[in-house]
C-alpha cells in the first residue's frame, strides 16, 4: 500500500494568509468578468448555437446521398464536428449554468438537454456538484478514474486493472454510455446506499435518451436516405457518434489525469477555505495548448484550469483570463499545468498502461510556473 | 428558471406534425431550427419584432411591434409583459398596449415614457432597439370596457397612464361606438402631454368626446373633489382611471365614500393595490425545500418564504408574470389584491397570495 503523501503539494508551504490573499485575487478576476458580461457574450453563444444547427442540417442533407463515398466522408465529418460542438462548447457549458445570466429560458441550465446518453439532471449532479466540488480528492471525486480505472498510484491495485488498457479503448469509443452509467453512481449501487426509486427514475431517463438517439440516428435519418442509402447513413451516423465520443474522451481525460496534476487526501482538504479551494482546482487541473478553433471544439476545456476555478463563467472568457491566472501563478510560485495535446494525452495513456500493474509512483511535478519570454500579460481583460 | 414568453397555441394537427418532426431534431425542438429562418416562427414562445420607434414627446416614444405568427390579439386596455434582450440579458417589463385590437397591419404598439436610470425605457429611446426581437408574454389585465359599451364614460388619466385609455379610444372610434365621453387628462407641461395632438383632433371632430387637459405644472394636481366641478355627472358615468398610485388611492377612497366602487376601474403601473384584503394566515409547508414557515394574514407567501431564507423564484413580484408559481397541494390561499380564494390542486402565484389556514406548496 503506497504511503499517503507521495509528493508534497505546493499548498503545504503557503501560510493561511497567503492562501486567502490568492483567493481574493481569483475572486477579483471572477467579479471583473461577470461585471462586464454583455451583448458580445450573448452574441457569441447564440452564434455558436446557430452554427451547430446549420452544420447539423448541412450534414444531414449531405448524408441523404451517403451511398456515394465522397458524400459519406464529407457528411460524416461535418456531422461529427456538429455533434462535438453540441456536446462540448454548447451542452457542457450551458449545463454548467455559464449562460444562465442571460435569463433566456432556451439557453439555460434548467431547461437544456444534450445529444448524449446522459440525462441532464443526473449529469449536473455527478459532474457539476460531485466532481467540481470534490475535484481530485481521492475517495470523493468519482471522476478520478471513473470508478473503473486506476489512474492514481494511491488507488490500491486489483487484478481487474490488468484489463484496464482494453476497456480504456472501449470507453473512448462509447464514452457517452460510460458517462451515463457513471452518473448513476455505481459505487453507491454496489454499496446498497443508492435510493432505489431514484435509480429506477434515472435508468428510465437513460433508456428514454437511448431510445430517442437510436430512433434518430439509426432509424429516422437512415430511412430518409431511402432503401439504398439506409445502411450507409446508419454507418455514417454511427461513425459521427464515435468521432464525438473519442474526441470528448480525449479532451476530458486530459483535464485531470496528465502527469502534472496533483491529487489530494480527504484529510488535507477537511477544513478547506475558499482560497484553498481555488488552489486545489489550480493544482488538480491541466490545460491543453491549442489554436482558437481547437479551443472552441474542445468546449474551451483546453482551459481546464480556468474552467475549474470558475465553472460558471462563460467559456469564451477563459482564454482572456488565462494570462491573469498565469501571472498569479508566477508571482506566488505556483504551477500552471499546461502542455501540447499530444503530450498531455501521451502522459495519460502512459499512466493508464503503467497503473494497470501493481505499484507506481506519482510523476514528478513541473514546479512553479515560469513564463516563456514571449508570453507577457498583454491582453486587456474586458475586451472580447 | 427565468421568465418565459407566452405559449403559442397550435392547432392539433400541427402539433402532431411538429411532434413527428422532433424525432429528427431531438433533443432540440423543431423551433430551434425554424428560428434559423425567422425568430417570429417560434411555436413554443411568442416573439415579436420591433419595426419602428417614433417619438411622441421629448421623453416618450411609441414602439411598433409585429407579433409572431398566431398572435391571439388583445382587448383595448390590457397589458403585455415583454422580454427585451439588453446587454445580453433578458429584462421583462409590463406595458399597456396603446394600439386597439383591430389594426389592419396586425401590429401592436406600446408607448413608453423614459424613467430616470430605467434599463428598458432608456434602451427603447436609443438606436439599438429598432429591429430587435423581443419575447412576448401573456396578454393580461381586467382594465377593459365591457362587451356593450356603457352609455356614458369618464376617463381619468395622468402622464403615461394615458396608454391603455388611448387604446380604448382608438378602438371605440374604429368601431364607431364612441359614447358620450368626458376625459380629464393631466400632464406636467402642455407639450409633455402624450398623444395631445390626436386627442385634440378627436375632440374637435367628435362632439361626443369632451377633453380637458390639466397642466399640473401650472394648475396643480386634480383632486377627486374637483370632479363635481369638472364633470358634474361623474356619478352616472363608468369611470376608467390610470395614473400614479396616490391619484388612484385618492380616487378609490372618493368612490368608496360615495358608495360607487363598482363604477370605478383602475390600472396601476406601479405596484399591486393591496386593498384591505387579508387572508387568515397560517403555516406554509414548502415541500421541495423541506421548510415550514408561519405566515400572517397580510404577507404574501413569497415574502414569508424569503424571510425564512428560501431562494424562491420570482419576477415582477406583483402578480403578473407567473414566474413565482408553485403548485398548491394542500389548503387554500387568498389573493391579496382581489380577495379571491383558491383551493388546493392548481398553480398559485406566491407573490400575491397569502395562506388561508395551513397550506402545502410544491416549491
Ligand atoms: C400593468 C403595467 C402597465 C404599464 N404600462 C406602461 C406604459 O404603458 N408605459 C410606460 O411607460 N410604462 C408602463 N409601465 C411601467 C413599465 O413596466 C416599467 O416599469 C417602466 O417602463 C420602467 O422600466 P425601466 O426598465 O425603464 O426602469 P427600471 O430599470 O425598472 O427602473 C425604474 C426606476 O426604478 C429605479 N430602480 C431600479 N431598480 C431599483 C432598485 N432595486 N431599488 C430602487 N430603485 C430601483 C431606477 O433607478 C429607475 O428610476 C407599466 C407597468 C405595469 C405594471
Ligand atoms: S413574481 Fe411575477 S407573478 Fe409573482
Amino acid at each position: 500500500m503506497p504511503s499517503e503523501s507521495m509528493i508534497e503539494s505546493p499548498l503545504a508551504r503557503l501560510s493561511p494568509e497567503e492562501i486567502e490573499a490568492i483567493g481574493a485575487e481569483f475572486d477579483a478576476i471572477h467579479d471583473e468578468v461577470f461585471a462586464s458580461l454583455g451583448d458580445k457574450d450573448a452574441t457569441y453563444i447564440r452564434t455558436v448555437i446557430a452554427l451547430h444547427r446549420q452544420l447539423a442540417l448541412l450534414s444531414r442533407a449531405i448524408l441523404l446521398g451517403s451511398r456515394y463515398r465522397p458524400a459519406w466522408l464529407l457528411g460524416t465529418s461535418v456531422l461529427g464536428i456538429a455533434k462535438i460542438l453540441e456536446n462540448m462548447e454548447i451542452g457542457h457549458n450551458v449545463l454548467h449554468g455559464q449562460w444562465d445570466w442571460m435569463a433566456d429560458p432556451k439557453i439555460n441550465s434548467a431547461t437544456w438537454d444534450w445529444d448524449t446518453a446522459s440525462p441532464a439532471e443526473a449529469w449536473k449532479h455527478s459532474h457539476n456538484y460531485v466532481h467540481h466540488t470534490f475535484t481530485n480528492i481521492r475517495g470523493k471525486d468519482k471522476d478520478l478514474g471513473y470508478e473503473i480505472m486506476r489512474i492514481d498510484p494511491h488507488q490500491p491495485w486489483h487484478p481487474v486493472y490488468l484489463l484496464q488498457p482494453v476497456y480504456n479503448l472501449l470507453l473512448a469509443a462509447f464514452f457517452e454510455w460510460g458517462v451515463a452509467v457513471h452518473d448513476l453512481d455505481v459505487e453507491a449501487i454496489r454499496a446498497g446506499t443508492k435510493d432505489m426509486d431514484e435509480l429506477r427514475r434515472q435508468v428510465r431517463a437513460i433508456g428514454h435518451k437511448a431510445w430517442r438517439q437510436v430512433i434518430k440516428d439509426y432509424v429516422a435519418f437512415p430511412a430518409l436516405s431511402g432503401p439504398r442509402g439506409f445502411k450507409t447513413t446508419l454507418t455514417a451516423n454511427f461513425t459521427a457518434n464515435l468521432i464525438r465520443n473519442v474526441w470528448s474522451y480525449a479532451i476530458i481525460f486530459c483535464g485531470h489525469f496528465p502527469d502534472q496534476t496533483y491529487t489530494f487526501s480527504e484529510e488535507e482538504t477537511a477544513e478547506e477555505t475558499r482560497g484553498a479551494f481555488y488552489l486545489r482546482q489550480l493544482l488538480g487541473a491541466a490545460n491543453i495548448e491549442g489554436s482558437p478553433i481547437f479551443h472552441v471544439l474542445s468546449g474551451n476545456l483546453g482551459y481546464q484550469v480556468e474552467h475549474h476555478l470558475f465553472p460558471d463563467m462563460p467559456s469564451s472568457r477563459y482564454g482572456q483570463i488565462a494570462p491573469k491566472v498565469k501571472e498569479i501563478c508566477e508571482r506566488h510560485r505556483l504551477p500552471y499545468n499546461t502542455g501540447r495535446f499530444s503530450h498531455q494525452l501521451g502522459t495519460v495513456q502512459r499512466t493508464i498502461l503503467r497503473l494497470a500493474f501493481p505499484g507506481g509512483r506519482p510523476a514528478p511535478k513541473p514546479g512553479p510556473y515560469v513564463p516563456p519570454s514571449d508570453d507577457r500579460v498583454t491582453a486587456p481583460l474586458i475586451a472580447v | 428558471m427565468p421568465e418565459q414568453g407566452a405559449r403559442v397555441h397550435m392547432p392539433r394537427l400541427a402539433r402532431y406534425v411538429v411532434r413527428g418532426l422532433e424525432y429528427f431534431t431531438w433533443p432540440l425542438e423543431l423551433d430551434d431550427y425554424l428560428e434559423l429562418i425567422s425568430p417570429l416562427w417560434s411555436t413554443t414562445e411568442l416573439r415579436g419584432r420591433i419595426e419602428r420607434i417614433h417619438p411622441e414627446t421629448d421623453d416618450t416614444v411609441t414602439v411598433d411591434i409585429t407579433p409572431g405568427f398566431r398572435w391571439r390579439g388583445h382587448r383595448a386596455g390590457q397589458y403585455l409583459r415583454i422580454g427585451f434582450d439588453i446587454a445580453g440579458k433578458r429584462q421583462w417589463r409590463a406595458y399597456s398596449l396603446s394600439s386597439d385590437a383591430a389594426r389592419p397591419d396586425g401590429q401592436i404598439t406600446i408607448t413608453v415614457k423614459r424613467t430616470a436610470d430605467g434599463v428598458v425605457s432608456n434602451w427603447l429611446h436609443g438606436p439599438q432597439a429598432t429591429g430587435a426581437i423581443v419575447t412576448l408574454g401573456e396578454v393580461e389585465g381586467e382594465f377593459t370596457l365591457p362587451e356593450s359599451t356603457p352609455p356614458r364614460l369618464l376617463f381619468l388619466t395622468a402622464g403615461s397612464g394615458i396608454t391603455p385609455v388611448m387604446a380604448m379610444l382608438r378602438g371605440l372610434r374604429r368601431a364607431g361606438e364612441l359614447p358620450d365621453t368626458v376625459h380629464l387628462h393631466s400632464a406636467r407641461t402642455p407639450t409633455g402631454a402624450i398623444f395631445a395632438a390626436e386627442l385634440q383632433a378627436l375632440a374637435e371632430r367628435d362632439p361626443r368626446y369632451h377633453l380637458e387637459l390639466q397642466v399640473t405644472g401650472e394648475q396643480g394636481r386634480l383632486s377627486p373633489a374637483d370632479l363635481d366641478d369638472r364633470c358634474p355627472d361623474w356619478r352616472e358615468r363608468e369611470c376608467y382611471a390610470c395614473g400614479p398610485g396616490p391619484m388612484l388611492d385618492a380616487l378609490s377612497d372618493h368612490y368608496r365614500a360615495a358608495g360607487l366602487v363598482d363604477r370605478l376601474h383602475v390600472e396601476s403601473f406601479e405596484h399591486f393595490v393591496l386593498g384591505d384584503r387579508t387572508g387568515r394566515g397560517g403555516q406554509i409547508r414548502f415541500i421541495r425545500a423541506g421548510t415550514e414557515v408561519e405566515c400572517d394574514g397580510v404577507t404574501p407567501i413569497l415574502l414569508a418564504g424569503e424571510a425564512a431564507g428560501l431562494d424562491l423564484p420570482y419576477g415582477c413580484r406583483m402578480g403578473i408574470c407567473h414566474t413565482c408559481t408553485g403548485r398548491l397541494v394542500e389548503g387554500s390561499v387568498r389573493d391579496l389584491r382581489t380577495g379571491e380564494l383558491t383551493h388546493a390542486g392548481t398553480e398559485i402565484r406566491t407573490c400575491v397570495n397569502c395562506p388561508d389556514g395551513p397550506v402545502a406548496l410544491e416549491l
